[in-house]
C-alpha cells in the first residue's frame, strides 16, 4: 500500500513538483477541474477547506485554469450521476472529496477513461486514471492529545466519531494515547455521530459529552456545532477541525488541526498541464504541510504549549511518529515493541482501539 | 378591490393552463433570483429545463436519468392519489418506502452468493408486504380505534429512519466493508439486482412497473367500481355509505395499495440505482411524492408528467449547480417556487377573480 518514502517525497509537494518519470502524455493548455463535496462550502470545516484548495488553484493557473464544483452531494445513487455529468460536461480532473464516494468514483472512471479521478481518503484505484490522497490527520490528533491530556480537569476527554472506519480511529487512537502520555488518569468516550456535516447530530453528541463531563471535546465531523455547544457549556474546551474554526478563539477553541489542500491541487492540476501525470496514492501529514496546526491560544498553559509544539515539530522533523511502541491493543495483546513505529499497511486496516480505551468500535 | 368567486364547476382552461403558467412564473422569479446570485438567469433557467433534455453532450446520460429519478416518484405517487381521493391521508409513505427497501435488501442478502431466478422475485414481494405491512399500522389503527392515519403514518417514518440506521450498522452491515456502515451492492449482485434492462435507457423494473401502475390506475378509476366507490367516497362520504360502500374496507385496501406500491419503489431503488441499504438511503422520495400527486391533481396521467416534471428539476438543477456554481440552497427554492406557483394559480381552477365595486359595509 503506502510506502514511507511518501512522507519524504511529500515534503516536495509545497514547491508544486511533479513526482515519478514523466510519461509520454502531452501537457494541456487549459484544465477543467472539477471538485464533488460532502458537505455545503459554509460547514466552516472539511468542505471548506477543500474548497480553500480549489481557490488557491485557481490563484496559482490564472487563465489555465476553470473549476467547477457541486455542494452536497450525497454518498450513495447521486454521486454517481454528478460524476458522471461532470465528466460529460468537459471536466479533464474530478477530485471527489469524501470516503463514501470511492465506489462511484471507480465506477465513473471506468466509463471514461480520459477524465482524471482524484479520490481523497480511499483506498480502491481499480483503473489507470483513479489516484488517491490522504492526509495523516492522526499527526495532528497527537497534538491536541498532548493539550487535551493535560487540561482537562475532570480527566474525560470525549471524542465525536463520525464512522467506525480506519482514518477515524487512527485519530481516536493517536488522540488517546498521547492525552495519556501526560496524564495516566485521563479517561477517554466515544460517540458515534455516523454523519460527517450534520450540525443538529454533532451538537447532539457534543452535549452527550458534557453531559458525562467531559471538559474536552474532539470531534472528527465536520462543522462548528461541537465548538459551539462547549461555548455554550462554558468549562469546556475543543479544537478547530478541518478548518481553523478561528471565530471560537482563544476559546473554547485552544488549538486546530487544519487540512491544507491547497498544494496537492496545484500539484496534480499542474502534473496534468504540463504532461507528467501519473496514477498514484498520496499520504502526507504534518512534514509536507498538508496537515497544519492553527494558533494553539493563550487560554493552553505556557509548558502544556510549548509539549504540543514540541510534538508538531518532531513530526515535522520526522523524529517522532504518533504510533512508537511500545503499544498494547485494547484486549491487552501487543502491537509494537518498545520503539517499533506501526507500518502504513496496519494504520491504514485499523480497527482496533489501543489499551485504555473503554469505548467500542461499532461491529 | 379584487374579490374571488366560486366557480361552479372548476375551469377547464384553466386546469389545462395553470402548470404551463406557473413553469413560465417560476422561470422569471427564478431567474430574478439567479441573477440576484450575478449568474446568467437565462443561461441557468436554459441549463435546468433544456439541457437534460437536448444538450448534445450531456442529454444521452441524463435523459435515462429522468427516468430513474422519476419511477420512484410516479410510483409512489399513484398508490397515495387513490388513497387522497377518498379522504385518506397516507403521509407516511417514506416509511414505507423505507421499510420496503429493507425487507426486499434482507431476503436478497439472505441468499448471498447463491444465484437462481427466483431471488429477484422473492425481494419484489418483501419489498411489497414490508410496504404494506407498515401502512396496515396506521390503517388497523384508524378502522379499530379511529387513530389519525396522518399522524400515525408521519410519525412510522421516524421509527423506519431508526430501524434504517439500525440495519446500515448491525444486522445487513457488509462484512468486508471495512467498517463503514452499509449493506453489501446489490446491484453487483446479479440474481438480487434491479439493472437496466435497456442499456442506454435508464429504465428498469421500477420503471415499467410505475408505467403500469399509472395505467392500471387510470382504468381502475374510469371503469372499475372500486374506483368509482373511491371518488364517491371522497366526495360525498354519507352518501358513498349509503351505496355500501364499507369505509373500513376502503381504509384497508386505499392504504394497503400505497404501502405497497411505495414498498415496491424501495425495493427497486435498493436493488438498482442505490445498490444498499445505508444510513442515507432514504432520499425523500416518499415526502416528495405527495407533492407529485397534488402536482398531477391525483390524475394518473398528471401524475406521470409531474413525476417526470419533478426529476426534470432535480437531474437539471443539479446541473445548474456545477455549472454555474450555483448553491444547492438555490435550486431547493427553486423547485420551491413552481410549487408555490402551481398551488396558488390552482386558485384559478376553482374561483373566479372579479373587480368589484367598493360596497358599504
Amino acid at each position: 500500500m503506502f510506502r514511507r518514502t511518501l512522507l519524504a517525497t511529500s515534503a516536495a509537494i509545497g514547491l508544486g513538483l511533479a513526482f515519478g518519470a514523466p510519461v509520454a502524455a502531452a501537457g494541456m493548455d487549459k484544465v477543467k477541474a472539477c471538485f464533488v463535496y460532502v458537505g455545503p462550502i459554509g460547514d466552516g470545516g472539511w468542505t471548506f477547506q477543500h474548497d480553500q484548495g480549489r481557490l488557491a488553484a485557481v490563484e496559482k493557473f490564472g487563465d489555465k485554469l476553470e473549476t467547477m464544483y457541486q455542494e452536497s452531494v450525497p454518498e450513495g445513487a447521486d454521486a454517481e450521476r454528478v460524476l458522471t455529468q461532470m465528466a460529460l460536461s468537459g471536466c479533464n480532473i474530478i477530485f471527489t472529496t469524501s470516503f463514501g464516494y470511492m465506489d462511484p468514483t471507480n465506477t465513473v472512471a471506468a466509463k471514461f477513461p480520459n477524465v482524471k479521478f482524484e479520490h481523497a481518503t480511499g483506498y480502491k484505484r481499480e483503473h489507470a486514471n483513479v489516484s488517491t490522497y490522504d492526509a495523516r490527520f492522526y499527526e495532528g490528533r497527537a497534538v491536541i492529545g498532548t493539550i487535551a491530556g493535560s487540561m482537562t480537569k475532570s480527566n474525560k476527554i470525549g471524542y465525536i466519531g463520525s464512522f467506525p472506519i480506519p482514518e477515524v480511529i487512527q485519530g481516536i487512537n493517536s488522540y488517546f494515547i498521547h492525552a495519556r502520555k501526560v496524564n495516566p488518569a485521563v479517561e477517554l468516550s466515544v460517540v458515534w455521530a455516523y454523519t460527517w456535516f450534520d450540525p443538529a447530530k454533532e451538537a447532539d453528541a457534543a452535549k452527550a459529552l458534557i453531559e458525562q463531563g467531559v471538559d474536552v471535546i474532539a470531534a472528527h465531523t465536520d462543522s462548528t456545532a461541537p465548538l459551539a455547544e462547549a461555548q455554550k457549556a462554558g468549562n469546556v474546551i475543543g479544537f478547530g477541525q478541518a478548518s481553523d474554526m478561528a471565530a471560537y478563539k482563544p476559546s473554547p477553541r485552544v488549538a486546530s488541526i487544519i487540512d491544507n489542500w491547497g498544494p496537492y491541487y496545484i500539484e496534480r492540476i499542474g502534473a496534468l498541464l504540463d504532461g507528467t501525470y501519473e496514477q498514484k496514492a498520496t499520504w502526507a501529514g504534518i512534514p509536507g504541510g498538508e496537515v497544519l496546526i492553527g494558533e494553539i491560544t493563550e487560554a493552553v498553559p505556557a509548558d502544556v504549549k510549548a509539549a504540543a509544539e514540541k510534538i508538531r515539530d518532531d513530526i515535522a522533523a520526522g523524529t517522532y511518529h504518533p504510533f512508537t511502541g511500545p503499544l498494547k491493543k485494547q484486549d491487552g495483546s501487543d502491537w509494537l515493541k518498545d520503539g517499533e513505529v506501526a507500518d502504513d499497511g496496519t494504520l491504514a486496516g485499523m480497527m482496533f482501539f489501543v489499551e485504555g480505551i473503554k469505548a467500542d468500535i461499532p461491529k | 378591490m379584487i374579490r374571488l368567486e366560486k366557480r361552479p364547476t372548476p375551469s377547464r382552461f384553466w386546469v389545462g393552463a395553470t402548470p404551463v403558467i406557473a413553469v413560465i412564473l417560476t422561470m422569471i422569479a427564478g431567474g430574478i433570483m439567479f441573477a440576484a446570485l450575478g449568474k446568467n438567469p437565462f443561461e441557468a433557467i436554459r441549463i435546468i429545463f433544456w439541457d437534460p433534455l437536448f444538450d448534445p453532450n450531456l442529454s444521452s446520460y441524463s435523459r435515462p436519468q429522468l427516468l430513474v429519478k422519476a419511477g420512484p416518484l410516479i410510483l409512489i405517487a399513484i398508490g397515495l392519489s387513490l388513497g387522497f381521493r377518498a379522504g385518506i391521508w397516507n403521509i407516511g409513505a417514506e416509511g414505507q418506502y423505507i421499510i420496503g427497501a429493507i425487507c426486499g435488501a434482507a431476503v436478497g442478502l439472505a441468499f448471498y452468493p447463491a444465484a437462481g431466478w427466483y431471488i429477484f422475485p422473492l425481494m419484489v414481494v418483501a419489498g411489497a408486504l414490508g410496504g404494506i405491512v407498515w401502512a396496515m399500522i396506521p390503517a388497523l389503527l384508524r378502522t379499530f380505534f379511529n387513530t389519525s392515519e396522518i399522524l400515525v403514518s408521519l410519525l412510522l417514518v421516524y421509527v423506519a429512519q431508526a430501524l434504517l440506521a439500525s440495519m446500515a450498522l448491525g444486522a445487513l452491515r457488509n462484512p468486508q466493508g471495512g467498517g463503514f456502515p452499509g449493506s453489501r451492492n446489490l446491484a453487483q449482485y446479479p440474481a438480487a439486482s434491479n439493472p437496466e434492462l435497456f442499456a442506454g435507457t435508464g429504465i428498469h423494473w421500477g420503471v415499467i412497473v410505475a408505467f403500469v401502475a399509472v395505467i392500471a390506475a387510470y382504468v381502475m378509476l374510469q371503469r372499475h367500481i372500486l374506483g368509482f366507490n373511491i371518488k364517491l367516497t371522497g366526495q360525498a362520504p354519507r352518501a358513498a355509505k349509503f351505496s355500501g360502500v364499507s369505509p373500513m374496507a376502503l381504509v384497508l385496501i386505499c392504504m394497503g395499495t400505497s404501502g405497497a406500491l411505495a414498498g415496491l419503489a424501495g425495493l427497486f431503488e435498493v436493488a438498482g440505482p442505490s445498490g444498499k441499504i445505508s444510513i442515507d438511503f432514504a432520499s425523500g422520495y416518499g415526502f416528495t411524492a405527495i407533492i407529485v400527486a397534488f402536482l398531477g391533481r391525483l390524475n394518473p396521467i398528471g401524475i406521470l408528467l409531474a413525476g417526470l416534471l419533478m426529476a426534470l428539476t432535480y437531474i437539471g438543477g443539479e446541473l445548474a449547480q456545477f455549472m454555474l456554481g450555483l448553491p444547492k440552497a438555490s435550486i431547493q427554492a427553486f423547485q420551491g417556487m413552481l410549487l408555490f406557483f402551481l398551488l396558488a394559480l390552482d386558485l384559478l381552477s376553482n374561483y373566479r377573480p372579479r373587480l368589484a365595486k367598493r360596497e358599504a359595509a
